[in-house]
């Protein structure tokens, strides 16, 4: 069986699959009891996925956590954009995604999602654009993959997994809703 | 898509993918101005100077807002109150702005082409507020993005320009923006005050407002600019009026979803009935505005989102 054989034959990088379908599936499953237990049951809990990646995420744990706790938890997109500090430093403009939060934060239990954490700068953006929404009781974050290399004093309440990885390799989570596959690849410049 | 300008004159130099990249970034920043907060911290830092000669609620405001929405310090320069009173020359007061380095100059000035001058002359971003009868591109950009939100595209639909078509640069932006955008437009107006070569931007024209409204999906009116109207073109208000003035009567002739745009201020009872102009089932003059602050956050933060 051919596997992804675009990918392998048209770039030079040596790419590695740390984790599939099944492994996604049951990090995600293990956090959504993670999320649940440390806050003892779904009460004033929201989700909010960072686009875009953070987004789907989010979309699958409030599935499990709704089938889990049979109610509803309510679901906000993040476009942090514009709140990035290198905005005017760097030559991007990248481009600006909606922000949907159609729910006050005040006193609630944000749980921030986000695919891969890294340097923490995504993470610090997500929490100064929370603050313009309101006044959470509480921000947690949860993570399918922490990297590790962070520049900010920031962690994850809930990881998926931990890669260990250099910073000449690059990690991508790939999502049936995005790329059509769901996978976690390692990618590394020959 | 890479947006790449660095400054925003005119809609007949974008791009159909530009004028789709613009009304999907001000999309997203809609939103920003529903939040109780409205305020993003993106522009930190920079300076946007906004150079008006000519009078302006809506652009001015409009633009004021956007900035500070996005945490720039905006400055307003009227010409009444600055050196322009002492004769101080357009390319003086550039040069001399262009020295205090601010990011983003706004002009409106009376002369076409003045924003073009300030583009050559200066580093800065230039962005047209209006420049006589030439063009007013952030208009035609919410104008676009209105008529986007009511009918859900631009393509195939049947957009009618009525009044002094001559005169605005309201009227010649759109033109230029909704053709590229694929709607077909239809123009009415006496005919003092039709460009003679108004054929040639791909319209139709029509003498009479109930020829050109039929079976439209959207009307925009134009105001009648009395002041640039030194000799007049017509022979007075009312007549113009019982002509062209848009109402119940005449209304019926456009389509039942028909939308009713104008670019304001209003003339009321000259270019539009108050009763159509005040009835939120055709009306989306006020939505427009509204959408102007959106146009306008996008621009700033395409055009000093991360220049140099």
């Amino acid at each position: 069986m051919y596997h992804r054989p675009r990918l392998t034959l048209m770039s030079n990088k040596n790419i590695k699959t740390v984790m599939d379908k099944d492994g996604i599936e049951r990090c995600l499953t293990r956090v959504a009891y993670e999320i649940l237990e440390k806050n003892k049951g779904m009460e004033n809990i929201v989700l909010v996925g960072i686009r875009t990646g953070g987004v789907y995420l989010a979309q699958r744990l409030q599935k499990k956590m709704s089938d889990i706790e049979h109610g509803k938890i309510p679901l906000g997109i993040l476009d942090i954009t514009l709140y990035r500090d290198d905005i005017s430093a760097s030559n991007k403009k990248p481009r600006l995604g909606e922000t949907k939060i159609s729910f006050s934060l005040d006193d609630k239990i944000v749980v921030l999602v986000d695919d891969v954490l890294f340097t923490g700068r995504t993470i610090r953006a997500a929490m100064d654009a929370l603050i313009d929404f309101g006044r959470p009781k509480m921000i947690q974050l949860a993570v399918l993959i922490d990297r590790g290399h962070r520049e900010l004093p920031i962690r994850a309440d809930f990881v998926g997994k931990n890669l260990p990885s250099s910073l000449w390799e690059a990690v991508r989570v790939d999502l049936v809703e995005k790329n059509g596959v769901d996978e976690v690849v390692i990618e590394e410049g020959t | 898509m890479k947006f790449e300008r660095k400054d925003i004159l005119g809609i007949k130099e974008l791009s159909v993918d530009e004028i789709n990249f613009i009304l999907e970034t001000a999309e997203s920043f809609l939103e920003v101005s529903t939040r109780k907060i409205k305020k993003v911290p993106t522009l930190r830092g920079k300076t946007i100077i906004n150079l008006f000669y000519e009078a302006s609620t809506r652009t001015r405001t409009s633009f004021e807002i956007a900035g500070k929405r996005l945490s720039a310090d905006t400055i307003n320069i009227s010409s009444s109150t600055s050196s322009v009173v002492k004769g101080e020359t357009l390319i003086d007061t550039a040069r001399n702005l262009e020295a205090m380095n601010p990011d983003v100059i706004v002009i409106r000035h009376s002369a076409s082409g003045a924003p073009h001058l300030l583009a050559k002359l200066v580093k800065q971003s230039i962005i047209n507020a209006g420049d006589g009868a030439h063009e007013h591109p952030t208009q035609a950009l919410l104008d676009m993005m209105t008529i986007k939100e009511h009918k859900g595209k631009i393509a195939g639909l049947k957009v009618a320009i009525i009044g002094d078509i001559e005169h605005s640069r309201v009227a010649r932006s759109n033109i230029y923006g909704l053709s590229k955008m694929g709607a077909n437009i239809i123009v009415a107006g006496p005919a003092t005050m039709m460009p003679r070569d108004i054929e040639q931007m791909g319209v139709k024209v029509f003498n009479k407002i109930e020829e050109a409204i039929e079976g439209a999906d959207v009307i925009m009116m134009l105001r009648i600019q009395l002041e640039r109207q030194k000799q007049s073109i017509f022979p007075s208000l009312r007549e113009y009026s019982q002509r062209y003035c848009l109402n119940r009567n005449n209304i019926k002739l456009a389509r039942k979803d028909v939308i009713v745009m104008h670019p304001g201020p209003i003339n009321r009872g000259v270019e539009i009935s108050p009763d159509i102009a005040d009835d939120p089932s055709f009306s989306v003059i006020l939505n427009q505005v509204n959408k102007g602050v959106a146009v306008r956050m996008a621009l700033l933060y395409l055009l000093t989102g991360g220049s140099e």
